[in-house]
């Protein structure tokens, strides 16, 4: 993995916040994200499920529900002027952003893909709308693991890997500098996992962006350029992958690493707080062993770590 | 001990399992490994006394059992707990948790259910504001864990998991694995786990078997 150092920003989000509007209460889905992805950037943004992740990519396509209350600004650069994807006409995001900027690897496959035609039909729309020869289905497939002869199965014939596999081929078609995944990976086998990561490594290496979403955190370490660790609607830590594995600084980000296989194995104690009632200050104190009297106080995210006792700066 | 020998299972024309067998006894946790599509969930089915086999036997302590689900004595069901993979296609969407949970004691015609759904939601570490919630209303996690409960409510001497951490983050796999583990010592239980994951399987079973390379006899 390399890491440059780039003057560049292909998508700058800052100060990203969603709220759910419900009958009842306010979910605080996501909340002052600020985050700047590079071309060639490969960046993971980890988290238990609910943290809010898979609303972050939603909220950058335009795709959230008619209760969501989106504030501040995700700017996405390329030729021309950059565009304001939070404030975009709906319009614009659907006839230049959505599959031609950004592309996006659905969670759910099953329910992305048409069920009355075959993967190739799927496939052959998709590069003929974006001017690339239908011909070049077979090798777009191959790419992610699909052989001509799955292809030509329709979606219910399709296993949950293949279908997974259908979807991230489908979002690679049109070739966007952007990539959103949101975990590209899950109901695949270990080999499978492996080889979409690394088609997803190889799209940054050919200087793409991708934003890999997923829970898992095998997966972020084989491939992420730098990881994003959201808890409970928050950035808690955003540092380079390497040294994150190395060394999480914040204690939530420690705990979470520990809880896997070939680490401690030990869960992290107590409950993520209700996103409809986020204690004030640190979401993560009440179960965090270093908490002390001013974690009563939300910690910014200065400069990498939104903590204010992080592992490390104790004596 | 709970025992399969010589299972096969087609679907259609095309065979998944040929003459396999495996064994799980009392206390010991067995990793079953093999590549997609191996008929890894298939045999679990099959031990689960939800799958007829064409042909083959399980066996609880060296009395074959006869027939699948409803069939089957109760007494005998309620030895093997199931924990599926997915949690919300395990769960009746309408049922709040404790509902949930209850299901089992409910068909069994249990007294003290209220107090049992308690102590088995204790046991996995939901709590109280939890358990009044629908499916919809809580992670996939929190579900899990409900399921989990559901597998404990009576008591099994084995448990079979197949794939039940692979759509969780790891701090809800390590919970799960620890509760699992804590259930087990309790009440000297069977696991069977069924996991790609491979840091997973050398962490958690004491022994692993690939579906490929299972004999025709029991082992």
């Amino acid at each position: 993995m390399t890491t440059t150092v780039r003057t560049s920003s292909l998508l700058a989000i800052s100060d990203l916040t969603v709220r759910f509007r419900l009958p009842d209460a306010t979910v605080h889905a996501v909340t002052g994200i600020d985050v700047t992805v590079a071309p060639g950037e490969l960046l993971a943004v980890v988290g238990e499920s609910g943290c809010g992740k898979s609303v972050l990519a939603h909220a950058l396509l335009g795709l959230l529900p008619a209760n969501a209350a989106v504030t501040g600004t995700a700017l996405l650069h390329g030729d021309g002027a950059p565009i304001d994807l939070l404030t975009a006409d709906d319009k614009i995001l659907a006839r230049s952003v959505r599959g031609r900027r950004i592309g996006l690897v659905p969670q759910s496959p099953a329910t992305a893909l048409t069920p009355v035609r075959t993967g190739r039909r799927l496939l052959e729309e998709t590069l003929r709308a974006h001017g690339r020869p239908r011909a070049e289905a077979d090798t777009v497939a191959a790419g992610v693991g699909l052989t001509p002869a799955d292809l030509d199965l329709y979606p219910h014939e399709l296993s949950g890997g293949m279908a997974q596999r259908l979807a991230t081929a489908l979002a690679l078609a049109p070739d966007p500098p952007l990539l959103l995944a949101d975990e590209p990976t899950s109901g695949l086998d270990r080999p499978l996992v492996d080889a979409t990561l690394d088609v997803l490594r190889q799209r940054c290496d050919n200087g793409a962006a991708v934003i890999l979403i997923t829970h898992d955190l095998a997966a972020a370490q084989r491939v992420a350029d730098s990881v994003a660790v959201m808890y409970a609607s928050r950035i808690v830590e955003h540092r380079p992958a390497a040294g994150f594995f190395a060394g999480p600084r914040h204690p939530y980000a420690h705990a979470l690493l520990d809880a896997l296989p070939d680490r401690a194995f030990a869960p992290i104690p107590g409950h993520p707080p209700m996103l409809t009632a986020l204690p004030a200050g640190c979401a993560f104190a009440p179960r965090c062993p270093h908490a002390a009297d001013d974690c009563g106080i939300q910690p910014g995210l200065h400069p990498d770590v939104a903590c204010h006792h992080p592992i490390g700066d104790r004596p | 001990m709970i025992t399969a020998e010589g299972i096969t299972v087609a679907y259609g024309r095309r065979r998944v399992l040929d003459g396999v067998s495996l064994s799980l006894a009392r206390g010991e946790t067995v990793g079953l490994r093999g590549p997609s599509g191996a008929g890894k969930s298939t045999l679990l089915r099959v031990l689960a006394l939800l799958h007829r086999p064409a042909a083959g036997t399980v066996s609880i302590d060296g009395t074959a059992i006869t027939g699948t689900r409803y069939t089957v004595p109760a007494a005998v069901r309620t030895r093997i707990g199931v924990l599926f993979q997915s949690p919300r296609a395990a769960a009746d969407p309408r049922l709040s948790l404790a509902d949930i949970i209850a299901e089992p004691l409910r068909v069994a015609r249990r007294s003290d259910i209220s107090a049992r759904v308690a102590d088995l939601a204790d046991t996995v570490g939901l709590t109280a504001d939890l358990l009044s919630r629908r499916p919809h209303a809580v992670s996939d996690g929190q579900l899990q864990r409900a399921c989990l409960a559901r597998a404990f409510a009576h008591t099994p001497d084995y448990l079979l998991c197949d794939e039940a951490t692979t759509m969780l983050d790891a701090a809800t796999q390590a919970l799960i694995a620890t509760v699992i583990t804590d259930y087990q010592q309790r009440h000297n239980a069977g696991v069977l786990i069924v996991t790609h994951d491979p840091a997973l399987m050398t962490r958690w079973a004491d022994r692993t078997l690939d579906l490929a390379d299972l004999p025709a006899t029991a082992r």
